[in-house]
């Protein structure tokens, strides 16, 4: 059975003034339906280069990306991407914004379908109470909320996230956190996700994909992550096997890949 | 039942009591008299002494029309010069009414009889003059907006037409008014042939050379506030795939208003400045005529009434920048920015 989203062979170079520049180099990496990944890596490594070649922000230079059996030229609702600093309208409240992305995807749809498709999508983010206030008015972590209910609301074929919580602190990323795991229950989401937490890609995750230090990034090595869900953080904190892959990673990020030396192939 | 509710009134009407009263205590009442001071006191100091020394050197002043006018003169042609305008507005009002006995007495007469109703043809005065060069300007200025800020959008979006375009604008930007006025002058002579003409040929030439002058700006800081959007939020026009329209409507146009705004009230200023020098040599009838005819005229009085159109052009000046403020105030999504 083909995969429902197919990374095969995907290299990229930027032209610099010195010659092309090539940040990843042969990524493949296929991903099944519903399945909740994470891209690990240090910072510069191209885990954000890898995300934006699947919304097609970027065009790989040799390589390509399959989604659901048709080839990813160019970006598309089917791919929302929820960014890292939640990249929401400053002029448009929360429900505008929604509104916005869900207007254009669902182009037609009758006045009431959109009002409460946009208010449903605000209520799985639980941010129906502020749905009119401007960005500026709220958290980071209410604006990231807002973000994903964009993001959610173009019910996208993979769900694509870029550090969504890296700017926030520590207590609100463990509360966004389980929202998220809570609208995973619920709506089974293909996720791809960045993070450079080793504790959320764990807890969130299905499968680890770890990627070494550019230039000519590649993935390093894969972890399965075969908890059972839900999952709680406090219970996992004793968990044998959850410290074992916290561990995996821990070893590859720090020990295998601290100095980019070592990764000349 | 009805006590509970009259008691939750009065206390509701008591928590709002107190507050206001905390409100009050809050105000350090002994800082009072030094913010009067700073936001009265001050300038007004400023304006005395400018007029002091004003009236100082002017007094040493001798000039082929006269002592120069101190502050007192120039006040007493503003008085003359509001008194003319009440007259002439008589002097109208009267011909009105002597035109009307004079059709009602002919057509009691003669029912059949054509009457003829003529327009006033009196001069102008200092305040329609005002009157003449605010239309003028913003005519200009409203043209050259609805080109500037399409060309800036265009620019801003596409370096093709950038690359285009700049060396354009570079080199028509820092042309004087006074260049362009015997161009378009002939040119509007030239073409603008009617009869019955809407508008004067002098206003035509002028609204124009304003125009040519004050678009730039606004052209520039067009482009560059498109152009120096948030990438961020251009991917996610392109992640929406939001229509070349929708995606100016709603993600060019709000993100670089600020930049737009700064530019229009830059050529709302220049267009001013232009318009008087236009207004000089095209002979439309507003201050910058006016300036020339007392010029022209060189009474006794000519210096202090030219003064008074100094203070009036930079007063009318200051009140259409502050015009746009109130208009960029009204516009702009950010209610909380510093506007100045």
């Amino acid at each position: 059975m083909n995969p429902y989203l197919d990374i095969s062979q995907v290299s990229i170079e930027f032209p610099t003034a010195s010659g092309p520049f090539k940040a990843l180099s042969d990524v493949n990496l296929q991903i099944g339906k519903g399945e909740f990944v994470t891209l690990i890596g240090h910072s510069g490594c191209g885990k954000s280069t890898v995300l934006n070649i699947v919304a097609g922000l970027y065009q790989a230079t040799t390589g390509g990306v399959i989604l659901d059996s048709k080839e990813v030229n160019e970006p598309g609702p089917d791919r929302s991407v929820v960014f890292q600093n939640h990249s929401l309208l400053p002029w448009l409240t929360a429900y505008e914004n929604v509104e916005l992305a869900v207007k254009q995807v669902y182009k037609g749809r009758p006045k009431q379908e959109v009002k409460s498709w946009v208010e449903h999508n605000l209520a799985l983010v639980h941010m129906s109470h502020a749905m009119h206030k401007r960005p500026s008015e709220l958290s980071g972590g209410m604006k990231q909320r807002v973000g994903i209910a964009r993001a959610l609301s173009m019910e996208p074929k993979v769900l694509l996230m870029d550090e969504p919580f890296g700017a926030l602190d520590a207590l609100t990323r463990a509360h966004m956190q389980d929202s998220l795991m809570e609208i995973q229950t619920r709506l089974n989401n293909t996720v791809i996700m960045i993070t450079h937490d080793v504790d959320e890609a764990v807890l969130l995750s299905d499968r680890i994909i770890m990627m070494t230090n550019g230039p000519a990034a590649t993935i390093g090595e894969i972890a399965e992550v075969n908890l059972p869900r839900p999952r709680n953080r406090v219970e996992l904190a004793g968990n044998e096997d959850y410290n074992h892959i916290r561990a995996q990673v821990l070893k590859f990020l720090y020990e295998r890949q601290t100095k980019p030396t070592e990764n000349v192939a | 039942m009805n006590t509970r509710v009259l008691s939750a009134i009065e206390g509701f009407n008591m928590t709002r009591a107190f507050s206001t009263l905390q409100k009050y205590q809050d105000i350090n009442w002994s800082k009072i008299p030094g913010i009067i001071f700073s936001k009265l006191g001050i300038p007004a100091i400023a304006i005395i002494i400018f007029l002091l020394v004003w009236g100082g050197i002017a007094s040493r002043i001798h000039t082929s029309l006269g002592q120069l006018p101190g502050p007192i003169q120039v006040w007493g042609q503003v008085i003359s010069l509001v008194a003319e305008h009440k007259a002439e507005r008589a002097k109208e009002a009267a011909f009105f009414v002597r035109q009307e006995v004079r059709n009602a007495k002919t057509l009691a007469a003669n029912p059949d009889a054509k009457v003829k109703i003529r327009p006033y043809t009196g001069k102008k005065t200092f305040f329609d003059q005002i009157l003449t060069s605010i239309i003028t300007v913003m005519t200009g200025f409203i043209f050259a907006s609805l080109i500037a800020i399409p060309v800036g959008i265009m620019c801003g979006l596409s370096t093709t037409i950038y690359a285009a375009l700049n060396p354009l604008i570079q080199t028509f930007k820092p042309v004087s008014p006074l260049a362009w006025l015997p161009i378009v002058t002939i040119i509007v002579s030239a073409v603008y042939v009617s009869n019955d003409p809407m508008f004067e040929k002098s206003f035509v030439t002028s609204a124009i050379t304003v125009m040519l002058c004050c678009m730039w700006p606004t052209m520039i800081n067009t482009t560059v506030g498109v152009s120096s959007i948030d990438k961020d939020l251009i991917n996610v026009s392109r992640v929406l795939r939001l229509g070349w329209f929708t995606h100016i409507i709603k993600i060019v146009l709000p993100s670089s208003i600020p930049m737009m705004f700064a530019g229009l009230r830059v050529s709302l200023g220049i267009g001013w400045m232009v318009l008087i020098a236009a207004e000089m040599l095209a002979q439309n009838p507003g201050l910058g005529k006016f300036v020339w005819d007392e010029f022209q005229n060189g009474s006794s009085n000519s210096l202090a009434r030219i003064m008074v159109a100094v203070f009036t052009i930079g007063i009318i000046g200051f009140l259409l920048d502050l015009l746009m403020l109130m208009l960029q105030r009204a516009v702009s999504w950010d209610k909380n920015a510093q506007l100045r």
